[in-house]
Order: structure tokens, then C-alpha cells, then sequence
């Protein structure tokens, strides 16, 4: 278990958007894992966005929704790639559409591997 | 009577307020580029250091920004004659750079960044009624070299 700067916490898996795992080789590779999450924005982060925008400026409530969807897409990803008895996942990507008014996808991809 | 002076008082609030924030913004986003220029984003896969590399990890920083509502009418005109919005460009770019910097910012030990993307994406599309704000992520591979 290492302390991951990605989760500000554990994590057993190395992820990187690199073709390797610098260091290490990878003895076998899995195939593509993903993982996905579709949310919508709530009514009390709306009213002060719509606040915010008179002014302009950051809306925190978003920037931390968005990065508490993108870090749940991919501990979906990555419970995939446990799955296959991966140890690491490679070239992780992410994408971002919107489903409908207001909700949004955030899908994690990436390529299951073992290394040694 | 009473709904223009409400409008020209949201125009004045986005104008003078919104360029305040802006340039305050501009400001610290140059200090704490200059602080961490030691530690360079880098747009390719290769990994600069080689074998001389203990540890490697996904790391990322996010933030959304909305517009304000002086620059949201320059925008409507803009749509009216086409070309260029200037006051957009300035919102997307600071926006960018901060991805970047909390990215840097979320890992304070390593000594690279490789493979840097930044991604893109829209809060409702500006649709009328609702918010104008711009996400921006950047995510890359920290790297740890041996020292």
C-alpha cells in the first residue's frame, strides 16, 4: 500500500497515462477496464453558481463535485481491473459528455496489466 | 425604469467586480507559476530521467470557472456579428492554468510531470437560464527520479 496523490489516500494499484510503468515490466496485459458515473448538480450548488455568475470566479462546489465523480469513475475502473487480478493500469484517459441538461458522464478508461 | 437600473447594476457588478477577480487572478496564478517552474509539465511520453526513476503515478487538479455577467453580454453581441471573443479567451486560459498548477500542486515531491493532458468541458452548454462555466482537468504521470 502506497499513499496515492490522486485519492489522498491507500491504494494497492499503480495508474499511469503512460504506455508503461517506468521501472517495471509488464509481464501481461489484460485488456481495456472502465469505469463510469453520471451525475447532476444540486439546487443549493445552482443558486450560488448562478450568484457566482454576476461576478465571475471559481465555483468550488463544482470543482469539488467533478473531482468527487472522476475519483469514483475510477475506483469503478480500478475495482474492474482487481477483478482480472491486475496489479496496475496503464494509460488511463478520461472523458468527459453530457447525457442531458444539467447531468454529465465522467467515463475512466485504461489498460488492465501485470508487472513484476 | 426599475428593471434597467437592475440590469446597468449587474452590468456594473460583472464589469468592475469581475475584472478585479480577474486580475487578482492573473496575479497568483503568475506568482505560483514562477515558484514551481523548476518542475516541468511535459507533453511527451518519454520519461525524461530514464532508468533513474523510483516511483511513477497518475495525478490530476481540476477547477471550474464561470463567467461573469459583463463579459456573458459581450459574448451576445459577439454572436450577433461573428469573429473573435476576446473576453472568453482570457476566462479559458486562467482557467487552464490553474488545472495545471493544482495539479503540480497535488503531488509536491515529484520532480516531472509527463504526458500532461488537458480536458475541456462545458457546464450546461451556456444555455439561456442557465450557468456559463468552463472545467478544465489536467492529468499526467508525476515522476519520482533517484537523486
Amino acid at each position: 500500500m502506497e499513499e496515492s496523490y490522486f485519492f489522498k489516500g491507500e491504494l494497492d494499484l499503480v495508474l499511469t497515462n503512460i504506455e508503461t510503468i517506468p521501472g517495471k515490466n509488464i509481464q501481461k496485459h489484460f485488456g481495456l477496464v472502465m469505469g463510469s458515473t453520471i451525475r447532476a448538480k444540486h439546487l443549493g450548488r445552482d443558486i450560488m453558481a448562478n450568484i457566482k455568475n454576476i461576478f465571475g470566479g471559481e465555483l468550488k462546489g463544482y470543482t469539488e463535485l467533478l473531482h468527487e465523480s472522476r475519483v469514483q469513475s475510477t475506483e469503478r475502473m480500478i475495482e474492474q481491473a482487481r477483478e482480472m487480478g491486475a496489479n496496475a493500469v496503464v494509460n488511463v484517459r478520461y472523458t468527459t459528455s453530457s447525457v442531458a441538461q444539467g447531468a454529465s458522464e465522467i467515463l475512466a478508461y485504461g489498460t488492465a496489466v501485470l508487472t513484476d | 425604469m426599475g428593471q434597467l437600473l437592475f440590469f446597468l447594476v449587474l452590468i456594473a457588478c460583472g464589469f468592475f467586480v469581475g475584472n478585479l477577480l480577474e486580475q487578482r487572478h492573473y496575479k497568483a496564478i503568475k506568482g505560483r507559476e514562477r515558484q514551481d517552474f523548476q518542475r516541468p509539465c511535459l507533453a511527451s511520453l518519454k520519461n525524461p530521467v530514464g532508468l533513474n526513476c523510483s516511483k511513477a503515478e497518475l495525478v490530476s487538479g481540476n477547477v471550474v470557472i464561470a463567467v461573469d455577467y459583463f463579459k456573458r453580454l459581450l459574448f451576445g453581441f459577439r454572436n450577433l456579428f461573428g469573429g473573435e471573443i476576446k473576453s472568453y479567451a482570457s476566462l479559458v486560459d486562467r482557467a487552464r492554468r490553474e488545472a495545471i498548477i493544482r495539479m503540480k500542486d497535488s503531488a509536491p515531491s515529484a520532480d516531472y510531470f509527463i504526458n500532461v493532458k488537458v480536458e475541456t468541458s462545458s457546464i450546461s452548454k451556456g444555455a439561456r437560464g442557465t450557468i456559463t462555466a468552463v472545467e478544465m482537468m489536467a492529468y499526467g504521470t508525476a515522476i519520482w527520479s533517484n537523486k
